[in-house]
């Protein structure tokens, strides 16, 4: 062996390792990161074959968390599906409901009214919102950035208690209907909302001076986990991941539901496609997401917050179930067999969060789904991960894994 | 818009029929043209994005099986479905569209584990949500919510639950681990390893 000593550069760990005494060279070793772990965001396991520090090959294993909520969708009502969909994404509870809810209205081809609609689209930019400051809040933390954690995570607990008041919930909120939301909005929320918009941005801000030219940020994670434009359209990755590499696709610009047309906001696009990237984009709109919300709260229309025509699937009032024979009867029928939702086949993607949230729906007529399939975006942006993860350190999957922001509640379904 | 492009669809592929759908445009393709189909989709028509792959289980019909393909094209801003129906009931098969999308492998991998159709030409067609041993396919028809249910069921199961179903087994599950020793030795495996899917359990 070797008995001249020799310096090392940090650079080649692969050439380093052999270098050291004892060390075979060319030997490499297995390491797991997961089932649970903290920077595994869940339960995700890594099956890693390292050289030295650097990573050869990487195998994700998924599966932990699967509960089959689609063989549980195929066996109830569409209405008894919607607590369900909370526990997808459950970072972002409101903006699942709106996806399914929507889904099955196009089945049924239900409009909903204007009213409606606009709570909807508070309902998912506030989630949108919430997600993403934890979001960033956790990435920082990935890096070693304590003080953001706390900074975004006190937002959020704010943005829930406005959630608290809306939906009676905090965290599984279960708020939209097929056809309508559950209730109508409490009296002066909007003006705590908007409050909340206030407050909000100096905290992107306070972040944005933290993070953004923070040296050992930027070290971390600029040039790594590169997605290039090409990958990322392959690999099917979707949301604040697919637009950091440049590709300029949101479903609420080109393809607008709930009249997202009607709002003028910016879809941020990436360069690089690296770490640092993801991050901004996150940051960014969060920033956009607050001038939609205010300018829903600025035309906030009046009127019904469910569609008339959903008598045969949106409960009665609770008022008239106790009074009138007639409502009492549409509730039971609701209640046991379900919406009547017509045969048929639909698709449909709202632009969730952490990326497009797709909704399957085969109908063969009646109250219960016949193949109900969900496309988590969590599980399609974690696809890329045996591609994106060699090449890089052991400390470099932290940061990667922070910036690709999953949830595996939503990829294992 | 979605009109012509069926018409033009159709012309270059004669075997291409319309599907009936609630929203975007879906046609029928079948199995063995779907490769050169969605080579064409990609480089011709742009549709680049493979959004979703699932399949769809008939139950007592035939064809049984339907594999269901969600495009995107990043520049048009439209969807297109396939639909693919399996020439197989008992051992469905499809090919698999690894080579041309990539988001193809964990889609086929989830489809192949829930609904058992194979891909053929699948680089790595494993189980992906459920666990390596396990035996059946939860998301075809004949798969109860409940477990599965026996004529006789085994004598310590109905002792224990008083239900007339087999567990599902549990042999090669990556549920326990013994907590002592050195970590290396302490992975989780399954509980009882005396007996797996291959060896049979012993009698007495």
């Amino acid at each position: 062996m070797a008995t001249t000593t020799k310096e090392f550069t940090i650079a080649d760990a692969s050439s380093r390792a052999s270098e050291i005494e004892g060390d075979v060279p060319g030997e490499t070793m297995a390491i797991n990161v997961g089932p649970s772990h903290p920077t595994t965001h869940g339960v995700l396991r890594l099956m890693m074959e390292l050289d030295g520090d650097v990573i050869k090959k990487c195998e994700p294993v998924l599966g932990y968390l699967h509960r089959g909520d689609e063989k549980i969708a195929e066996n109830m009502t569409y209405n008894q599906f919607v607590p369900y969909t909370d526990r997808l994404d459950y970072l972002a509870p409101l903006a699942n409901n709106v996806a399914y809810a929507m889904a099955v209205e196009k089945l049924a081809n239900l409009e909903v009214p204007e009213r409606c609609e606009a709570i909807r689209v508070l309902c998912c930019e506030l989630a949108r919102i919430s997600s993403h400051l934890l979001g960033i809040g956790v990435y920082g933390m990935d890096a070693g950035a304590w003080t953001v954690f706390m900074y975004t995570f006190t937002e959020r607990e704010k943005l829930y208690t406005l959630f608290e008041e809306l939906t009676g919930a905090r965290f599984t909120t279960s708020y939209t209907r097929i056809g309508g939301v559950a209730r109508d909005i409490p009296e002066g929320w909007l003006g705590r909302v908007l409050e909340f918009c206030n407050g909000v941005l100096p905290v992107i801000d306070q972040v944005d001076k933290l993070l953004t030219r923070n040296r050992i940020f930027m070290d971390r994670t600029e040039g790594v986990g590169v997605i290039s434009k090409e990958d990322a359209i392959a690999y099917g990755i979707t949301g604040p991941n697919l637009r950091a590499s440049g590709v300029d696709l949101d479903l609420r610009k080109d393809k607008p539901y709930l009249g997202y047309d009607k709002y003028d906001f910016e879809v941020p696009v990436g360069t690089t496609g690296d770490c640092y990237d993801r991050y901004l984009m996150r940051a960014e709109e969060v920033r956009q997401s607050v001038s939609i919300v205010r300018q829903v709260i600025d035309k906030f229309p009046e009127g019904p917050h469910y569609a008339e025509e959903a008598k045969k699937i949106f409960a009665p009032p609770k008022a008239k179930i106790l009074s009138s024979m007639e409502e009492l009867i549409q509730n039971f029928m609701i209640v046991t067999e379900g919406p009547q939702i017509p045969a048929g086949e639909v698709y449909f993607e709202a632009e969730n969060p952490k990326g497009a949230l797709g909704f399957y729906i085969v109908s063969k007529g009646g109250g219960v789904p016949y193949r109900l399939k969900i496309r988590g975006p969590s599980f399609c942006n974690l696809s890329i991960l045996d591609k994106l993860i060699p090449g890089h350190y052991l400390t470099d999957i932290t940061v990667i894994l922070g910036s690709l922001d999953f949830v595996m509640g939503e990829c294992d379904r | 818009m979605a009109e012509s492009d069926l018409a033009l669809l159709q012309e270059r592929f004669d075997y291409l029929t319309e599907r009936e759908s609630a929203d975007h445009l879906a046609v029928n393709c079948p199995a063995d043209k779907l490769i050169e189909f969605c080579t064409a989709l990609r480089d011709e028509f742009g549709y680049d994005m493979l959004m979703d792959v699932t399949a769809v289980d008939w139950d007592a019909q035939s064809p049984r099986f339907t594999g269901i393909y969600h495009f995107l094209s990043t520049t048009k801003h439209v969807y297109l479905r396939v639909a693919s129906d399996c020439p197989d009931d008992i051992n469905p098969t499809l090919p698999s569209l690894c080579d041309l999308y990539a988001a193809a492998n964990w889609h086929e991998r989830e489809t192949f584990d829930l609904m058992g159709i194979r891909y053929e030409g699948h680089p790595n067609l494993r189980r992906i949500l459920m666990w390596d041993e396990y035996p059946y396919h939860p998301l075809r028809k004949e798969f109860p919510l409940a477990g599965i249910d026996v004529p006789l069921p085994a004598a310590d199961v109905a002792e224990q639950t008083k239900a007339s179903v087999i567990p599902a087994p549990m042999m090669g599950g990556p549920f326990v681990s013994s907590g002592d020793g050195p970590m290396s030795q302490t992975e989780p495996r399954a509980r009882d390893e005396s007996w797996t899917e291959k060896k049979e359990k012993p009698t007495d």
